[in-house]
């Protein structure tokens, strides 16, 4: 799993929100856009392009995109 | 060999757009969740309306579309979460109600969205056996009656419904061999806690879940992200087992109808599973999941436009409370 591709793949399931905001850093969880059915996306989106399974709660104890990224490289 | 003869189906009258929904939550972006979900508007069964109701009026319809005597049924089964009592049987109610012999065996079973292809299931042991010839299933099933005000993510998804469908040594779609599967690990996924024997009284109590989400005990609670990680585990498995037990390949398949969940599930199931997008069936936008009877809708409404037609081989699949997943073949 490469840092960069996950930050643009992550991106990808906002629908309103520009992809440049969404970095390494971003907060993703206090986006204005982020809701529980952008939860359901990065679900799928782990599941669909890293075969990982993740859970709200497991996103819920994430901060930053970088949190995220771990979380998946490490399930 | 067993077959279905016929399906209809019957929605109550009451219609509940996304707009009226959006007047109870005006902070909500209806529109964004209907285009994700995949839901428009959804039908609900009135105060006084049981699945029992809705299931005699979904048999009624058979009846009448198929032109089938009532007295030729000699067994009935209904699937439902929400009957009409705790006892007796509500299928034991609607033998009465819809003039089938008192020969005939009738029974109540509970599951929810896998509960159509569990139907076919015991029908075709039924016939194939001799120990009946013309099983009547049917699936009814009011869960807005279970979704507290508040809760706005199912209120959404959820519809009230009800299908009949008749199955007979006879008739247009021949049923395959099942793929079946259970895991009650994840009871408490999708559940109402309340009512019934482990606990009669209602409690009062809410909790605020994992994701986020309030669980009231008393009324249905769904865990979405724990469904859809179950969903994507289950369905991939469950394709590859029904087309191993019925010798056949992906390519074979000429339609795919599964349990219509929600557009955003079934699209990701697809695309998780690599199946054609022209031959899979998503279509939920006026009727919203409306639990056992999606299956029923879908196979009649592909029907009915010739979507489906004779010649072509068609995978359903359910799967969801229970957990409980359940899958075949019908060839038409």
């Amino acid at each position: 799993m490469e840092l960069n591709e996950f930050v643009a793949n992550l991106a990808e399931q906002f629908d309103d929100t520009d992809a440049s905001v969404i970095t390494k850093d971003c907060h993703f969880r206090e986006l204005e856009e982020y809701s529980s059915l952008v939860g359901m996306s990065i679900i799928a989106m782990a599941k669909t392009q890293y075969g990982k399974s993740i859970s709200g709660a497991d996103i819920r104890s994430c901060t930053t995109v970088e949190d995220l990224f771990n979380l998946v490289s490490n399930k | 060999m067993a077959y279905i003869k016929g399906i209809s189906y019957y929605l109550p009258e009451r219609v509940v757009t996304n707009d009226e929904l959006l007047l109870e939550f005006p902070e909500w972006s209806v529109e964004k969740v209907a285009t994700k979900v995949g839901v428009k508007s959804r039908h609900l069964a009135a105060v006084d309306e049981t699945a029992g109701d809705m299931a005699e009026k979904a048999a009624r319809k058979l009846f009448e579309e198929y032109n089938i005597d009532p007295k030729s049924i000699d067994f009935l089964m209904l699937c439902t979460q929400s009957p009409d009592y705790f006892l007796p049987s509500t299928a034991c109610i609607l033998q009465n109600r819809l003039g089938i012999p008192t020969s005939a065996g009738a029974f109540d079973y509970n599951l929810g969205c896998s509960g159509c292809v569990y139907g076919l299931v015991m029908a075709k042991g039924l016939i194939e056996s001799g120990i009946a010839k013309n099983v009547l299933v049917l699936t009814a099933e009011t869960y807005q009656k279970y979704l507290h005000p508040s809760d706005k993510s199912n209120r959404s998804i959820f519809g009230d419904g009800a299908a009949a469908c008749l199955i007979s040594t006879d008739g247009i779609a021949e049923i395959g061999n099942f793929s079946l599967g259970t895991d009650g690990s994840g009871a408490d996924h999708l559940i109402v806690r309340t009512g019934a024997s482990r606990c009669k009284q209602a409690t009062g109590d809410v909790f605020e879940d994992m994701d986020g989400h309030l669980r009231f005990d008393d009324y249905l609670y769904m865990n979405g992200s724990a469904i859809f990680n179950f969903t994507l585990d289950a369905v991939p498995e469950m394709i590859k087992d029904i087309l191993a037990k019925n010798k056949l390949e992906s390519g074979d398949i000429d339609y795919f109808v599964f349990h219509q969940a929600n557009k955003f599930m079934l699209n990701t199931i697809r695309k998780v599973c690599m199946l054609p997008k022209d031959k899979f069936y998503i279509n939920l936008e006026e009727t919203g999941n409306t639990v056992s009877s999606t299956v029923m809708i879908a196979l009649k409404d592909c029907f009915d436009k010739n979507v489906i037609h004779p010649g072509m081989k068609v995978m359903i699949t359910g799967f969801g409370v229970g957990l409980s997943w359940g899958g075949t073949i019908l060839t038409f």
